[in-house]
């Protein structure tokens, strides 16, 4: 069974922007998923779509076999959503915003009010549970979302960029928590901007910019990834199969140029020494960069950039 | 339409639950939802009522005072179930928390009728406050209990929606104050709250009925005193109308999305 199947999402806004350009994506249930991308890549425009907040443009979603254009309110059901933006009435108390929420989804109160206390007390609040929600911290305001998203128990929770802009001790303790949530069977699956947080708590990843999926694996494969480069080499004379070359992958590109696969803390040397060996001679070498590699950079750029400015 | 045969129970508390949520609204802020409606009401009879209508003297054979007090109410229950909904909800497209809705699965015309519901309760509430401040000052017999009651459920829906609508196309705050400012409060100074309509020359009563206020203010009146500046039926007809029809346009505007959904 699959969690979220998306086919051919594309959104246009008004003004034009194409922020999602046709994305496919699955998530199986039991899921740890991120979708990882940088500011303006389209996930919020994604999960607003799967959640009801964005009127697609076309293409299909499915929630637990449930197409959002024909069993919308079922879909729904099974959805619990924590936004990048706080978005409850600021004027309410912690209680009465994730009572009332519930209530929504059509729990009757009395169960909405046990289990405000069992998920405030599990994220902390349960001694703010009379406070208005706009006196409360950042990180507090954060986990009052997250229980208010856990209130009629969804299937499938959506975490919006869920720790931006939340100190270290904060998000530690999140990510326990949704690790938990995970385990009890709960598919979670969160936008982050962070390679950090997609690789300590995710076990799929798909990678999205400019509104289009780049890459769909799991995430120990995208690390290895990320954790090679290929070099392009010209040679002299024309090769009719690729050399080989102990531990490292190669391929022709044409028959003068030669690619091959360095992981990090391989040496060039040895690639040089079995190419001489072989009698192949090399006119000049560049480094192939891959767009994962340079949206790679980019996120851990921008990451150490808000992590910069945070302090 | 999942088919589930407890759909129409979960609806039902999610319906009720914006209704909790709407009168925990105006009781938590009922220094500017329940007090100021006295405090003016107490002011139109005094000034009105005592001061001036003791020289008006009768009006369609009534004491001046009796002849406003229900003008006085109907006026309280327009302008509060307009004020109500056209604060709540653009107050939650304002400030996003629209969308703890918005991602429920509780259908589009279940919001519309909890906000619009949640008016119709204020405007209960706060018509019930200046009945209490109008028996301080004139005595108020019930001639058709059921017409009272009518007109003034009918007129609160209607202005619940209208607030709705407005709160729907309202981009900003100065665009919740236009309509109440500009249309409301004139429609209703201009529907006979004060007077009656057989006092104003022919041309003017005539413009008169093209005012929707004044059946609405006439109808209510007329279940305390008996006397209609207007056709009953027709009155009726129109509220149930507008309602039905307001009602069905707020669904649409809801159903669209319009400046609640990109
Ligand atoms: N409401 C909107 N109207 C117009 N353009 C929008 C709107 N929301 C987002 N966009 C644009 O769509 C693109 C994707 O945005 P978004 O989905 O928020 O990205 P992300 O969440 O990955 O940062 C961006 O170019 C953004 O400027
Ligand atoms: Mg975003």
């Amino acid at each position: 069974m699959q969690a979220l199947v998306l086919r051919q999402l594309t959104k246009i806004y008004k003004n034009g922007i194409k922020a999602l350009q046709g994305i496919d994506l699955d998530v199986p249930q039991g899921d740890f998923f991120a979708l990882l991308g940088p500011n303006g890549a389209g996930k919020t425009t994604a999960i607003g779509i799967v959640t009801s907040l964005v009127t697609k443009t076309s293409g299909t979603v499915e929630v637990f076999g449930h197409d959002l254009d024909r069993e919308l309110e079922v879909a729904k059901s099974c959805i619990g959503v924590v936004p990048q933006e706080v978005n409850f009435n600021q004027f309410e108390s912690v209680e009465t915003i994730v009572v009332n929420q519930a209530g929504f989804y059509g729990i009757p109160r009395r169960l909405a009010r046990q289990r405000a206390e069992t998920y405030l007390k599990e994220l902390q609040l349960w001694d703010r549970r009379h406070s208005t929600a706009r006196s409360l911290s950042g990180g507090m305001k954060r986990r009052l979302m997250i229980a208010r998203a856990l209130m009629h128990k969804p299937e499938l929770l959506i975490l919006d960029e869920p720790t931006a802009g939340v100190d270290i001790e904060v998000r530690r303790s999140m990510w326990e928590f949704l690790r938990h949530l995970n385990a009890e069977g709960t598919t979670i699956i969160l936008t982050t901007h962070y390679l950090e947080e997609a690789e300590s708590l995710c076990r799929h990843v798909a990678i999205i910019d400019r509104g289009r999926i780049i890459e769909r694996d799991s995430m120990a494969n995208v690390l290895r990834k990320l954790q090679t480069e290929t070099f392009v080499f010209n040679v002299r004379a024309a090769l009719a199969a690729p050399p080989r070359i102990d531990g490292f992958p190669a391929k022709l590109g044409d028959d003068h140029t030669l690619e091959v696969e360095v992981a990090k803390g391989q040496s060039l040397n040895d690639i040089f020494a079995a190419l001489s060996a072989q009698g192949i001679e090399v006119d000049s070498m560049r480094n192939k960069v891959n767009r994962l590699e340079e949206l790679f950079i980019r996120l851990v750029d921008a990451g150490g950039r808000a992590e910069g400015a945070a302090k | 339409m999942s088919g589930t045969p407890s759909r129409t129970r979960t609806d039902w508390t999610g319906f009720s639950t914006i209704l909790i949520r709407e009168t925990g609204r105006i009781v938590r802020i009922w220094g500017q939802t329940i007090l100021p409606p006295a405090v003016t009401s107490t002011l139109y009879f005094v000034i009105f009522g005592s001061l001036i209508g003791r020289r008006v003297g009768q009006v369609g054979g009534h004491g001046y005072m009796q002849f406003i007090a229900p003008g006085l109410i109907m006026m309280s229950v327009i302008q509060n179930s307009y004020g109500n909904v056209v604060s709540s909800f653009f107050g939650a497209k304002f400030g996003k928390h629209i969308e703890e809705l918005l991602v429920s699965p509780l259908p589009n015309w279940l919001i519309v009728l909890g906000y619009v519901m949640g008016g119709v309760i204020r405007g209960f509430l706060v018509g019930t406050v200046v009945t209490i401040v109008s028996l301080f000052f004139t005595r108020l017999g019930v001639a058709h209990p059921f017409a009272i009651v009518a007109a003034a459920v009918l007129t609160s829906l209607v202005f619940a929606l209208g607030g709705f609508i407005n709160a729907m196309f309202a981009k900003n705050f100065d665009q919740i104050s236009w309509f109440p400012t500009f249309v409301l409060t004139p429609l209703t100074y201009l529907g006979g709250v004060f007077y009656s309509i057989t006092m104003l020359p022919t041309w003017a009563f005539r413009a008169s009925h093209l005012n929707p206020i004044l059946y609405m203010v006439s109808a209510f009146r007329y279940g305390f005193l008996n006397t209609s500046d207007v056709d009953l039926r027709l009155a009726f007809g129109i509220m149930i109308a507008a309602a039905a029809g307001m009602f069905a346009l707020a669904v649409i505007l809801m159903n669209r999305g319009a400046g609640i959904r990109d």
